[in-house]
């Protein structure tokens, strides 16, 4: 029994121990499915260090302990005719065995205590990027540049669901993921809208509590261009499983040529933003789109022609969105329906569904703004 | 007859121990939020910033050989709609030089609202040195509906900050509490500030 | 004088035998156990596969916070005060505890203290789904409705604990035979003393925290309501000056209970009696001041995080002591593997084990990767499981023949012990390795990047849950028959309670006995 005893230990130790040595031959980039990530940061791979040479003082002290112990069950035990000796006290041991872990201790402060000290250091950064932790997704702004984006999970509820195959990244996929630079350090401040969430991507080796009311900081410069990523890590309500984070990193020109992109979208809706017209206008430039663009299909009176009725149309009388999206991107079914984001203005296409919304023999009563078309560009 | 060891009588023991409890509790209810608040003043945990600036403004002189960074942010907790963004993003000071700059906060609902900003500061180790000497977060910010203001701010950040300490940011969040500014919140403030000073008197 | 119990419901309603207390203690702590354990096994099913098959979300955070909370103040700490209620009077030479009446009531609250939490699961919005370590807002603006029955619940199981603690330190500085000098107290009687102290100071704190997530969620102030000038993080820092302690309170006995058990398997005294109790002072000392050790993610000034991690490694240095003490007692005895021994030596192992995690965990670098990770799960399965369960089954093997005077069957015994040591082993050394691999705690689904160890997770869950219905069969038919138990039971225990007749008379020790 005692031999099943040992053998099962040694197995589980050999497991463990063989795992994690032949990791460290195993090929670079391929992910450890039982170890730490090195990482992608001179940090993540100086923690990654440090967490290795305790696991190692742990094996060799376990080795010792133990190995005492297995010595003493199989050699001291009854059955073999063992005799129990009386000792009960050694101070020279005691004194030993209370002074050699402190010495080793104090072996794993020294180094730990440099890693934190540099974790720490978050001055002289490059680029400063808001987090803020909402329920359940999170929010990237890029201070002083104008640049702010929200980021949520993009796997499909049937793949939760279990109703579709899982795809590699699964749960662990967003529609926006964070964007940043290669070789530039990145300051992360990080805060939250509702309940405490935690930042987390395991290959930067940066875990910071996103905390309502309350900012905190951390820094991370990555070599590599790449993705990873990562999860919220503390619990913060029903769907604390489905925040992934993914962060993008790429070369600095892409980086500049990215956010430039992103400050003309946003600069673009904010002067749209202050673009509002009123029904008289947007009906007045509707008729004349409407005359020039939809006219030879539609009828000058919304009777229908070669293309269906305007007039009553459940598309032209119904949701907002639906008549948006044809017009933008044009019919799925009759390709005679042409998309029109490329030939027409946000503003031209406001006033003209505008017009067909509440003119033509049609009264929804809604008025479309250039933004709403805009707005709906940039989600699609 | 032989008898037991006793130390105490039994009823003694237990009324000391049962004191012990009791004092464990008012010692958490009461004494521990305030010495945390005191902890975060000193170390500058949480970012969090003293009040008003009470010492001599002019007295601090100007170091003009330096300069530091400071970076503005503007958050709006849940639930909260007004529009709220710092006016100035960033600006470069030198320590010790008194500095205005201002938030803009648009009440963009059709009702009368009051908000509270709370601030943080990072880094920790510079709170100590960023002085506000009048803050719109010392008090509560009433809006009427569609009521638009400009918040201002004067600060200096002391002569004295630490060398390392090249870029500071300063955020506030801001909070609706039109629903809890019944007068609970004030007595229960006052209350806890009383308690405060009878820890501090004994 | 020596009269027996009364007969019928009368005698448990009414009685302040601490014999009868213990053993109600006891059962209670069982079923709260099965409870917490059914909850677990829901956790580890919905687990088995990523996707959500079995439970939604928000039941999974309601099972996750529940399973906590019932195994911390439901099981492990009821069945600690249970042992304590049997053995500490019959250690000492005592005839009964030193507050009798007192003792009924500590424990005839507790059902009621978890019928109202339990019963938060059938309110409107669910109960409690913030994990057991309810850190605000989510406990406070964001709870569901019920979080004021849980609040009262938690102040009605720390007044118990409370004034079961009060009883043991009364019973144990005022009870004891002449002779029974502290130092001649065995561990078990220490380590309880010790961890009386403990309560008595931490749980009226967790009393504090929850009263004041009450008064900020219904008088209106806001304790950790940043917008009226409170902190979140105030809220954590209160919680864990309460939960570390509260970790070593659920395993400082356990030490004693191993402590007695080791040397009487080994046939040798335990080695090393007074570095022992010193180990356990220093570890109870300790417990105070390195809280913040679970917040280390939180933002705290570099120097802050510095002592904390320094505290912290320095715990390593009493426990690594007791192992020490432990391993050297085993060394050079004559051994027997009795079903109380396996559960000892697995004890020290696993117990290592967890705790060289633990020491992993202190270096806050390297935290910032295992926090809030499986890798903590792991860690404080690994402290807790062998720590607390483990070391109660042992000394439910080991003084069961006392208690009820039967032997309890020892093949089952070892067959249970080789169950749970295997299910233990499959369902939490996994976990180390997705959590290292970057599987976050408290969700229902993950990437199927982590699916194998999951599922062997889950499989041995279940063989661990079987195991302790084994247990519960075997104590059912000890009591109810089996070879009757001499006096001593093992052989040349140490110690008064084997001076009294198996099973213990309801009346033990009602003259004091000498003690050498």
């Amino acid at each position: 029994m005692l031999h099943t005893f040992n053998q099962l230990k040694a197995c589980l130790l050999s497991a463990a121990l063989l795992g994690i040595s032949s990791q460290s031959f195993a090929e670079e980039g391929v992910r450890s499915t039982i170890n730490m990530p090195v990482g992608v940061t001179p940090i993540s791979q100086e923690v990654f260090g440090l967490h290795m040479l305790i696991f190692w003082i742990c094996v060799a002290i376990g080795v010792v302990v133990f190995g005492v112990m297995f010595y003493s069950m199989i050699v001291h035990r009854k059955s073999n005719g063992a005799k129990a000796s009386n000792f009960h006290d050694s101070t020279v041991l005691e004194v030993a065995w209370t002074i050699i872990p402190f010495a080793i201790l104090i072996a794993m402060a020294i180094p730990a205590t440099s890693s934190l000290i540099k974790i720490y250091d978050t001055g002289d950064a490059d680029v400063d990027i808001v987090i803020t932790g909402y329920q359940w997704y999170w929010g990237y702004e890029y201070l002083d540049q104008g640049v702010s984006y929200f980021s949520r999970l993009s796997t499909p509820q049937e793949q939760i669901y279990n109703q579709a195959p899982k795809g590699e990244n699964y749960l662990v996929e967003v529609d926006e993921p964070l964007i940043i630079p290669t070789n530039k350090k990145v300051r992360f401040l990080v805060t939250a809208n509702d309940v405490i969430h935690s930042w987390w991507v395991p290959e930067l080796a940066v875990k910071r509590d996103a905390i309502p009311g309350y900012i905190n900081e951390s820094w991370t410069y990555i070599e590599e261009p790449g993705t990873y990523r990562g999860v919220c890590a503390e619990l913060c309500g029903k769907d604390h499983g489905f925040m992934p984070i993914v962060v993008k990193a790429v070369p600095e020109a892409d980086y500049v040529a990215w956010i430039g992109e992103r400050r003309q979208q946003a600069e673009k809706i904010a002067a749209m933003a202050k673009q509002t017209f009123t029904l008289e206008d947007l009906l007045a430039k509707g008729q004349d789109v409407y005359n020039k663009a939809c006219l030879a299909c539609h009828g000058v009176n919304g009777e229908g022609g070669v293309g269906k009725a305007i007039t009553g149309s459940p598309i032209a009388t119904g949701d907002a969105a639906a008549h948006i999206d044809i017009v933008v991107n044009g019919s799925r079914n009759n390709a005679a329906m042409a998309a029109y984001k490329d030939t027409l203005s946000e503003v031209d296409i406001a006033a003209v569904l505008t017009f067909q919304r509440n003119a033509l023999g049609n009264s929804v009563g809604d008025l479309i703004q250039p933004i709403d078309i805009l707005k709906f560009k940039q989600a699609n | 007859m032989k008898k037991f060891i006793q130390d105490n009588s039994v009823g003694m023991l237990s009324a000391k121990f049962g004191a012990v409890a009791v004092l464990m509790f008012c010692f958490a209810l009461f004494v521990m939020p305030p010495l945390y608040d005191l902890f975060c003043d000193i170390t500058g945990l949480n970012g969090k910033t003293a009040g008003a600036f009470a010492g001599d403004v002019s007295a601090i002189g100007i170091d003009k050989s330096r300069t530091v960074r400071i970076q503005f942010m503007a958050t709006n907790n849940e639930n909260m709609p007004w529009e709220f963004e710092p006016l100035t993003r960033t600006i470069n000071v030198h320590p010790g030089e008194p500095t205005v700059i201002k938030y803009r906060v648009y009440n963009t609902t059709a009702n009368d609202m009051v908000a509270q900003a709370v601030p943080s500061l990072v880094p920790f180790k510079a709170a100590n040195y960023f002085h506000k000497t009048e803050c719109f977060c010392f008090n509560q910010q009433p809006l009427a509906a569609g009521e638009s203001a400009e918040l201002g701010l004067s600060f200096i950040v002391d002569i004295d900050v630490p060398k390392q300490v090249k870029t500071i940011t300063l955020s506030y969040t801001l909070f609706d509490i039109t629903q809890q500014i019944k007068p609970v919140k004030n007595t229960q403030k006052a209350w806890q500030s009383t308690f405060v000073g009878q820890v501090a008197s004994q | 004088m020596a009269h027996g119990p009364a007969n019928g419901i009368t005698r448990w309603l009414y009685t302040t035998n601490h014999k009868d207390i213990g053993s109600m203690y006891l059962w209670f702590s069982f079923a709260m156990f099965f409870l917490g354990g059914a909850f677990a096994l829901m956790i580890r099913a919905e687990l088995f596969e990523p996707g959500l098959q079995i439970i939604a979300p928000e039941f999974f955070n309601q099972m996750t916070t529940m399973h906590g909370l019932i195994m911390v103040f439901g099981a492990v700490m009821p069945a600690f005060v249970g042992l304590a209620n049997w053995m500490i009077p019959m250690m000492i030479g005592a005839p009964d505890m030193a507050l009798p009446r007192m003792n009924n009531w500590s424990f005839w609250i507790l059902p009621f203290a978890f019928a109202m939490m339990v019963s938060t699961m059938f309110m409107e919005g669910g109960g409690p789904n913030f994990g057991w370590t309810f850190y605000a807002p989510l406990s406070t603006t964001y709870a569901p409705p019920s979080v004021t029955f849980f609040i009262f619940a938690v102040h009605i199981m720390g007044a118990s604990s409370i004034m079961g603690a009060i009883n043991i330190v009364a019973t144990i500085l005022n009870m004891r035979a002449p002779g029974m000098t502290l130092m001649k107290m065995p561990l078990f009687v220490w380590t309880w003393l010790i961890t009386a102290y403990l309560l008595i100071a931490v749980m009226p704190v967790l009393a504090g925290v929850v009263t004041m997530m009450l008064m900020d969620i219904h008088f209106g102030t806001s304790f950790f309501d940043a917008a009226g000038g409170g902190d979140p993080v105030l809220f954590q820092h209160v919680f864990w000056f309460f939960g570390h302690p509260e970790v070593y309170i659920m395993i400082l006995p356990a030490f004693g209970i191993v402590s007695a058990i080791i040397p009487t398997f080994a046939r040798k005294p335990l080695f090393g009696y007074s570095s022992m109790v010193y180990a356990t002072a220093s570890i109870a000392f300790l417990s105070f001041i390195v809280w913040a050790h679970h917040m280390f993610t939180v933002g705290m000034p570099l120097a802050g995080e510095l002592f904390f991690m320094y505290a912290t490694m320095l715990i390593a240095v009493p426990t690594g002591v007791k192992v020490f003490n432990w391993v050297t007692t085993m060394f050079r005895g004559a051994m027997t593997f009795e079903t109380p021994m396996l559960f000892s030596i697995a004890f020290v192992i696993l117990f290592t084990i967890g705790g060289f995690s633990g020491l992993m965990l202190a270096i806050a670098p390297a935290d910032f990767q295992y926090h809030d990770t499986y890798f903590v799960v792991a860690h404080f399965h690994y402290v807790l499981v062998p720590g607390a369960i483990f070391s109660i089954t042992a000394a439910v093997y080991y003084w069961l023949p006392k208690w009820c005077g039967n032997m309890y069957n020892e093949t089952m015994g070892k067959v249970q012990f080789w169950m749970a040591f295997v299910g233990l082993n499959l369902t939490f050394f996994p976990m180390h390795f997705v959590g290292l691999a970057g599987m976050q705690r408290r969700v229902p689904d993950y990437n199927p990047f982590f699916a194998d160890f999951n599922m062997i997770s889950s499989c041995g869950a279940f063989l661990f849950g079987a195991a302790q219905v084994i247990l519960l069969y075997n104590v059912i038919s000890t009591i109810v028959g089996g070879k009757k138990a001499t006096d001593e039971v093992w052989e040349n225990p140490e110690g008064l309670e084997w001076t009294v007749a198996s099973p213990a008379p309801y009346h033990t020790f009602s003259i004091p006995p000498d003690v050498k």
